[in-house]
């Protein structure tokens, strides 16, 4: 126990070396300058991200939280590589980011398991494309599914699971691909708070474990203090930085507690205003239209931006 | 700090975690004796009838007189080998149908200009009945099997594909997707994951294309006598021997029961539950 102390101690003061010479080392992630425009059918320009510029060192989990429609998810497949930003680059490990890659495995709000592989094979499918030989394969599978505590299940199909345990799985396969950085959309939001709160857990206590670089998006923002060493809040539509917390609550975190209840009161504080935004132009279609039109004719060209339309700006 | 990190390690996971185990429908006896009782109905009063000689045997033969046919056709091996050519040319025909129409529906689905324009070309040959392909078959391959496998093929080939095709169009995209960040590429996406994703539409495909090769090759069959179970009605037809042509048809039926119900239905259900498809949401 007095070891575990010590080691903590010890681990808090490395991360505040990093965190010291933080200018030598090249960020792990970086998104400079991304801008997202999208054209609906009617022909009208939105903007959805505007600006956002954001460094993550290595092993550091990130949170993204802001109101529906604030563009979180986009800003996450842009990371990914699955969307295309309007301008901006993400630059992962220094390395401009072009399209899907290896190096950042998404975790989604639905598990996506093949329902025709087992377990074991569902994780193995992606390290095949790694060139794993079989039998290492089966043995990093098997590995990471102790991780996740369902080494039980490794010959289970998809549809014998719950909905916690398809999660875990989905969890085991990002990591057993050993991405740079584990990008996750919402994975806990369409399980039961029980559930939630277990991952949570785990989920920190992996995080401890294997050092990966995580960024985390979500609406939850207990969740977020709970998971986080850092919150960065979005603006309303379109998304912006509004706001970014450090988190330097002792782990684990449990979602419930009060320090960690605070915290996310303080920063509902600053999201009350933007999520009222949101409402009131959800309410009113006629301001939102009128949004729609301001932002006609820029940001799709990639290159040049809008100045900030407010909604309700005439 | 310390006593809070040992109770994570104690959790233990709530009993929704557990496998849900789905039970099986029990077998209803009741069921198949009703089902039973009928059949047996059914042939008791068809023996009634042609023992009152209602209408002369060779309208109306007893079913006595078509087990007797059947008996001594499987006994000199006749019906036997009826049966075996027919199912020769099924499953050329049906086979390379399953292999081709795959292939074209995969290429439907995935690629849209064939879908416009093959596309649209499959749903309009798809409504020609298999049959009248014979005419042009013989022309092209001359009166041997090879006429009549064209039509069996002709008959399950499109439909294969059609099915085949809207199996793919409905994957979900997310699979997709995750297939592309799990590095899944080029071949691999398409024998790993788009194949496999859409089998449950696929074997459905092939159980309709079961159900018309089986039609047209019987069809075909009695058009173009060329041995064959068609060919076998055929001469029951020419020797005035109704029990055959009753026999035959039994057979008919029998096959067509075994590989729809038996077959397909086992396969369909196995695929479809472990693709999830069976499950009730609780």
């Amino acid at each position: 126990m007095i070891n575990k102390g010590v080691i903590a101690e010890l681990r808090d003061g490395v991360k505040k070396a990093v965190k010291g010479d933080r200018p030598a080392k090249p960020p792990k992630l970086h998104l400079r300058g991304i801008s997202k425009a999208f054209r609906s059918v009617n022909g009208d320009t939105t903007l959805a991200l505007q600006d956002i510029n954001v460094k993550i060192r290595e092993g550091e989990f990130v949170c993204i939280v802001g109101p529906s429609g604030c563009g979180k998810t986009t800003l996450l497949n842009i990371v990914a590589g699955l969307d295309r930003s309007g301008c901006g680059e993400v630059l992962c490990n220094g390395k401009r980011v072009k399209g899907p890659g290896m190096d950042r495995i998404v975790m989604f709000q639905e598990s996506v398991l093949f329902p025709w592989l087992n377990v074991r094979n569902n994780i193995e499918i992606g390290l095949k494309s790694r060139g794993l030989s079989k039998g290492a394969r089966r043995q990093k599978a098997l590995d990471f599914l102790k991780l996740v505590h369902l080494s039980k299940f490794a010959n289970a199909h998809p549809h014998e699971l719950s909905g916690g345990m398809k999660q875990r799985v989905a969890l085991a396969r990002s990591l057993a691909m050993e991405p740079e950085v584990l990008l996750m959309d919402e994975p806990f939001t369409a399980l039961d708070a029980q559930t939630r709160w277990i991952l949570h857990y785990e989920l920190q206590s992996i995080w401890e474990k294997t050092g990966k670089t995580i960024l985390f998006v979500t609406h939850n923002l207990r969740e977020a203090v709970c998971l986080a060493d850092r919150v960065i809040v979005l603006s309303s539509r379109p998304g912006r930085i509004k706001q970014e917390y450090h988190i330097d609550l002792p782990r684990p975190r449990d979602d419930s507690s009060v320090e960690v209840a605070a915290l996310a009161t303080e920063i509902m504080g600053i999201l009350r205003g933007e999520i009222e935004k949101v409402m009131k132009e959800e309410l009113d279609e006629g301001s939102c239209k009128e949004c729609d039109v301001k932002c006609v004719g820029a940001a799709t060209d990639g290159r040049k931006l809008p100045a900030p339309v407010s909604p309700h700006g005439k | 700090m310390e006593s809070e990190s040992l109770t994570v390690q104690k959790i233990t996971l709530p009993k929704k975690e557990q496998v849900v185990v789905h039970p099986r429908k029990p077998i209803h006896w009741k069921d198949y004796l009703v089902k039973f009782g009928f059949y047996v109905g059914v042939v008791g009063i068809w023996e009634l009838i042609a023992l009152f000689h209602v209408w002369p045997p060779y309208i109306l033969p007893s079913p006595v007189s078509v087990a007797q046919t059947l008996y001594y056709g499987f006994e000199d091996k006749s019906l036997l080998f009826g049966i075996g050519i027919s199912m020769e040319r099924l499953i050329i025909g049906y086979s390379i149908a399953i292999v081709l129409g795959v292939l074209l529906g995969l290429a439907l689905g995935r690629v849209r200009y064939l879908e416009q324009s093959v596309g649209s070309a499959v749903l309009g040959l798809q409504t020609l009945p298999s049959i009248t392909w014979l005419p042009a078959a013989i022309l092209w391959f001359g009166l041997n099997q090879a006429a009549i496998i064209f039509v069996v093929f002709m008959g399950s080939f499109l439909s294969i594909a059609i099915s085949t095709e809207a199996g793919v169009k409905h994957i979900p995209p997310l699979f997709i997707k995750n297939a592309g960040i799990l590095g899944i590429k080029g071949w691999r996406l398409y024998w790993e994951v788009i194949l496999p994703a859409s089998l449950p539409s696929i074997i459905t495909g092939m159980k309709l294309g079961w159900s018309f090769a089986w039609r047209s090759l019987m069809a075909g069959e009695m058009l173009f006598v060329n041995l064959g179970l068609g060919y076998l009605l055929q001469l029951g037809r020419d020797l005035n021997d109704m029990s055959l042509i009753f026999a035959v048809m039994v057979i008919i039926v029998a096959i067509g029961m075994i590989v729809d119900h038996l077959i397909f239905g086992l396969v369909e259900k196995a695929v479809k539950g472990r693709w999830g498809l069976l499950v009730e949401e609780h």
